[in-house]
């Protein structure tokens, strides 16, 4: 039998029709079978007003179920086989006598007999009805349902070829076998018998019902138009998807833009067309300009859409008309002029104002630059301006523009080409997908803005937590690693955390002043800001710079500013620098722990590499936990880690058997087996070799190190008994282990690994 | 059926088409508003379990919007026309759709749409599921289901439908810049314009909203009306002169109006920093969800 679903409502938003499809199709199909009810296949497809699923080859019945149940001994007490008859549900002279261990017991055969198809079906699509998992769903008129949009009429069939019946539905809406066609160019409501007859009267009334049909078309019809002026459609799925979405009867028209709009950029244009109109771009391959536009109307008209068209041509004029003053006003205001206004900007009331994050971003960007070798003061010329066009009117009106339209500004006022392109390239990577920048002037801005906007949450004490990240750093900490590892950049990010919290630091320490001064504004009572600011002489950034050549002044200072501002909000959001930056970096850790497992390195070879010096080092970090990986997967590898084991097992069974830590250093002179000394002078050979390639970096010289351990721990451990009868042989045999822990621990904690 | 001739018989041809699917054609609240969803014929009465059915032109105040008369789409002054239906009809959408056809929109030359819309007031606490609609890709209507209005569940939920006139009309006239649209017949003894009604008002308020409304003033009536909307609820229900139970909720809800009209001339002002402006948004909204809150315990709002 087949099963053919309809929800007929009134429109859904496109963006939430293949989600309400799927679910659909996964709801029904799953309660079914869990009725017993299988089928063969099942299909789901939605329009802009119906979802509709079809399940072919479903079960007539459910099979019937048959169980045993065991009940009270032959020749029990009445009462407990009566009991057990009704628990049972059958009737006494049903049961049958069964030879049990402890001799015979009654038994009850119990059935369950199977259902047919269309109970099954209207009890599970009820169900999902009621509860189905709308984003946001809503209530209309005086009842009580909810869905999307008003639901006007379910079609809910079932049958073989020609006999088909309804299968009536507990919701309070027309269940039946009809539905309707194309809100304008359907003629009424019409019945159908099955999936082919549903799909082929549903195209006869100009609707076509595959979202993928639809979107072929519209896209088959777009090339094929522009081709034919030579020009070609920009690729946007998306927006085909939202468009399929959004007609039932595809019909592509192609329009003009004016040619007073050929000058804007591109991406303007699309931005302006796609966002509020829906339109494809339409581009001429020599020229690279945007010159027609596309748009997908909904129904075939007398005159060919020549109405339509004219009517969306308008509306785009005066878009782009818009657009077009945005420009030509941006390019009238020097970027430096956007820049100040970001003054007006509250970036976050505990951080202060977009400008005074960029000249922490500029600060920031000029230090980092040494590290990826950009010159510092292109850095920070590129960070000063990176977030004016913020202020720009196309900005304000496109926000997806931001950065593209820095750039534009930039080269326009004739930037260098390395300034303009940190303006768009700063903002990167937004995911785990887009792109890293490698230029180095916009890699130095790239970091500085998101440690920047890392360490001033931190300050205030904003944190993910769970779910919540509202200022998406979890999203800002990837992008620092993907941008060091992917660039090589060797950098201390404790440093540059350190230099990012005292320009936040200066930032609170200056505001705060003027923030004193405004608030008194003769001399008032305030002599203990009076004594606090002629002790420290503490009038900004110099004098912080200042404190940051000793962290036990900066450690200090937060009593200090806490005594001398009783009443003033920020101090409470100083930390300390020191927790601060092992905060913020255990966060970094997460996160690359995160995006290292992702490319195949183990959770405990990350844990391994995570408390080894330098470990703010995020290139070092990496290259340390790829080379011990490869180092574990080697047979040498995987035989020492086995030997290290060992030894820490039977050093941690002895310390604590005797209470003691074995951390003394052993002496080769108790050392009685060939083994034993073989394993000293290994040791002593192998720590200096270790040291010395650590030292250069060279960690796999290190780990070649450590395999030379390999052999000497195997045939110590085949050779040697530790726990020797004589004290002082056993004492210094333990003293060995805790040797080859030592030497290892170098390179890696290999205490961290499992298996 | 033939095309309309002028802005007004646009406006006429809505009320005659809604006049004759029943609703109670009321006129514009007496008060500046910045949308007709304010008049309490939709805020007020989609509340509560009493039907309703009302339609009515709303002219509208949006200071900062004022472009001294010479932008050719954007005005302080507008009207809307709005449709509010208790309980939403289940053919709302093809009754709005005819309204569409009586101001001359052929159906069969046109491509209309419903492009997902939610609506929200923050100022009025409420919020609704709907569409914006399309006419050959110029949005022509807000068509709105109400859940909620002042925090509280609609029961029924309201179908509203709000026409932005001018914009429609210059659409359907043809008209590129709204100073040009005739207003009344063209053929009338004393053709007027838009802009012969409009373009002076539009230059004499817009200086006065963005230069020389007394901000002093204009916060003082702010707090006034804040204090005079809780004075008023705060009353005991009983009138001591009458002896009957009359609870202020329209006469307190002017004043909420009142108190957002001053926030948004506050506002086209700039003197409303940006996070000001959320808490002053969130005082209105406290006027009106108590003013609302009173509403419901009145006849009109559905209390026994």
């Amino acid at each position: 039998m087949d099963y053919l679903l309809e929800l007929f409502s009134e429109e859904i938003p496109a963006r939430m029709q293949k989600r309400a499809g799927e679910d659909l199709q996964r709801l029904v199909t799953n309660g079914l079978v869990e009725a017993g009810i299988t089928y063969e296949s099942a299909a789901v497809f939605t329009t802009p007003r119906r979802l509709c699923l079809s399940v072919c080859g479903v079960l007539e019945e459910s099979p019937t179920v048959r169980e045993e149940r065991k009940g009270p001994r032959v020749g029990a007490p009445e009462k407990a086989i009566e009991g057990f008859l009704r628990g049972a549900g059958v009737r006494r002279e049903d049961l049958v006598v069964k030879a049990d261990k402890k001799g015979d017991v009654y038994v009850a055969e119990i059935v369950k007999p199977g259902r047919a198809a269309a109970e099954v079906i209207s009890e599970v699509v009820s169900g999902v009805i009621a509860n189905f998992p709308w984003p946001k769903s809503m209530r209309w008129g005086d009842g009580p349902m909810r869905w999307v949009r008003p639901l006007h009429s379910v079609l809910s069939i079932l049958g073989k070829s020609e006999e088909v019946q309804v299968v009536p539905l507990a919701i309070d809406v027309p269940v039946g076998d009809s539905t309707e066609g194309h809100r304008f160019m359907g003629a009424g409501r019409f019945s159908v018998t099955g999936f082919e007859d549903y799909e082929a009267k549903l195209k006869a009334a100009y609707v076509m019902l595959d979202p993928a049909e639809r979107a072929d078309k519209i896209w088959h019809d777009a090339t094929n138009g522009a081709f034919a002026l030579g020009l070609e459609v920009v690729e946007d799925r998306g927006l085909l998807a939202e468009v399929a979405g959004l007609v039932e009867w595809p019909v592509v028209l192609m329009g003009d833009i004016a040619e007073d709009f050929f000058d804007l950029p591109p991406e303007v244009l699309q931005s302006s067309m796609r966002e509020h109109q829906k339109f494809f771009s339409v581009r001429n391959p020599k020229t690279g300009r945007i010159e027609k536009f596309i748009t997908v109307a909904n129904r075939e008209t007398a005159d060919s859409g020549a109405t339509i068209l004219a009517g969306n041509q308008k509306v785009l004029f005066a878009r782009l008309s818009d657009a077009k003053f945005f420009w030509e006003n941006d390019l009238r205001v020097p970027l430096s002029d956007m820049a100040a206004k970001l003054a007006n900007v509250t970036f976050h009331n505990k951080l202060g104002t977009q400008a005074e994050r960029v000249a922490r971003i500029a600060a920031l960007a000029r230090e980092i630059a040494i590290d990826v070798k950009a010159d510092p003061a292109l850095a920070a010329q590129a960070a000063e301006i990176c977030k004016a066009d913020l202020m720009s009117e196309m900005v304000y009106e496109f926000p997806e523009l931001q950065g593209l339209m820095g750039r534009y500004y930039a080269e326009k006022a004739g930037l260098p080409q390395a300034v303009a392109n940190a303006c768009e390239q700063h903002w990167q990577p937004l995911g785990p997908s887009d792109d890293v920048p490698s230029e180095p002037v916009s890699v130095a801005v790239a970091l500085a803005d998101k440690i920047d906007t890392l360490t001033g949450f931190w300050a205030i004490d904003e944190k993910p937590t769970g779910s919540k990240d509202p200022f998406a750093l979890r999203r800002a900490a990837l992008g620092v690693i993907r941008l060091v590892l992917e660039n090589g950049v060797r950098a201390n990010l404790a440093a540059n955390i350190e230099e990012s919290f005292l320009n936040i630091l200066a930032q609170w320490a200056n505001s705060n002043w003027l923030l004193v001064e405004s608030r008194h504004p003769i001399h008032d009572d305030s002599v203990a800001y009076a004594n606090f600011y002629s002790d420290h002489k503490f009038v900004g950034r110099e004098v912080v710079r200042k404190f940051s050549n000793d962290k036990t002044l900066i450690c200090a200072f937060e009593p200090v500013f806490n005594d001398a501002h009783p009443n003033l909000e920020t101090s409470q959001y100083i930390p300390k620098l020191t927790a601060l930056k092992l905060a913020l970096l255990a966060f970094f850790h997460d996160r690359l722990k995160v995006y290292l497992k992702d490319k195949g390195i183990r959770h405990d070879v990350i844990d391994a590499c995570l408390n080894m010096p330098g470990n703010d080092d995020l290139t070092l970090l990496n290259k340390r936990a790829e080379a011990l990986q490869a180092f574990l997967n080697s047979d040498d590898g995987e035989n020492l880690l086995q030997g290290y084991k060992r030894a820490a097992n039977i050093l941690r069974a002895e310390e604590k058997k005797d209470g003691v830590a074995y951390e003394g250093t052993p002496d080769v002179k108790f050392a009685e087996a060939a083994e034993e000394q073989a394993l000293f002078a290994a040791l002593d050979a192998a720590g200096p070799k270790i040291e010395a390639a650590l030292g250069a970096e060279d960690i796999e010289a290190a780990m070649a190190a450590l395999a030379a351990l390999r052999a000497p721990i195997d045939a110590f451990f085949e050779g040697v008994q530790v726990n020797a009868e004589n004290e002082i042989v056993r004492r210094n045999r333990l003293c060995l282990l805790n040797e080859i822990r030592e030497v290892m621990h170098k390179v890696a904690m290999f205490s961290e690994i499992g298996g | 059926m033939d095309k309309p001739q002028s802005f007004q018989e646009i406006i006429l041809r809505l009320q005659a088409y809604w006049a004759g699917k029943g609703c109670a054609m009321l006129q514009p609240y007496d008060m500046e508003v910045g949308a007709g969803t304010f008049h309490p014929a939709t805020t007020l009465r989609s509340l509560g379990s009493k039907p309703w059915a009302a339609a009515y032109v709303q002219p509208c105040r949006r200071p900062t919007d004022g472009r001294y008369g010479e932008n050719p789409n954007r005005m302080q002054y507008y009207y809307q026309y709005q449709v509010i239906l208790k309980p939403s009809p289940p053919d709302l959408q093809a009754l709005y759709l005819g309204s569409l056809e009586a101001i001359g929109i052929e159906m069969d030359l046109h491509d209309i749409r419903f492009v997902e819309d939610d609506w929200e007031s923050p100022t009025l606490g409420a919020w609704g599921l709907g569409w914006e609609v399309w006419c050959d890709g110029m949005e022509v209507s807000q068509f709105t289901y109400f859940q909620q209005v002042a925090g509280m569940d609609c029961k029924p939920v309201s179908g509203e439908l709000t026409y932005g006139l001018e914009r429609l009309a210059m659409y359907v006239l043809g008209i590129d810049h709204v100073m040009d649209m005739p207003f009344n017949a063209p053929d009338a003894p004393v053709p007027l314009t838009y802009g012969d009604i409009f373009r002076q008002t539009e230059a004499e308020f817009a200086r006065w909203n963005f230069d020389v409304a007394n901000t002093e003033v204009l916060l003082r009536h702010f707090e006034e009306a804040e204090a005079e909307c809780a004075a008023i609820l705060a009353q005991p229900e009983v009138d001591p002169k009458t002896g009957k139970r009359i609870i202020m909720a329209h006469p307190a809800y002017d004043q909420a109006i009142k108190a957002s009209h001053v926030f948004n001339l506050l506002d086209a002002r700039g003197v409303i920093s940006v996070t000001e402006r959320q808490a002053y948004i969130g005082r209105v909204r406290a006027l009106t969800k108590a003013c609302a809150e009173a509403f419901v315990q009145t006849e009109a709002g559905g209390a026994a």
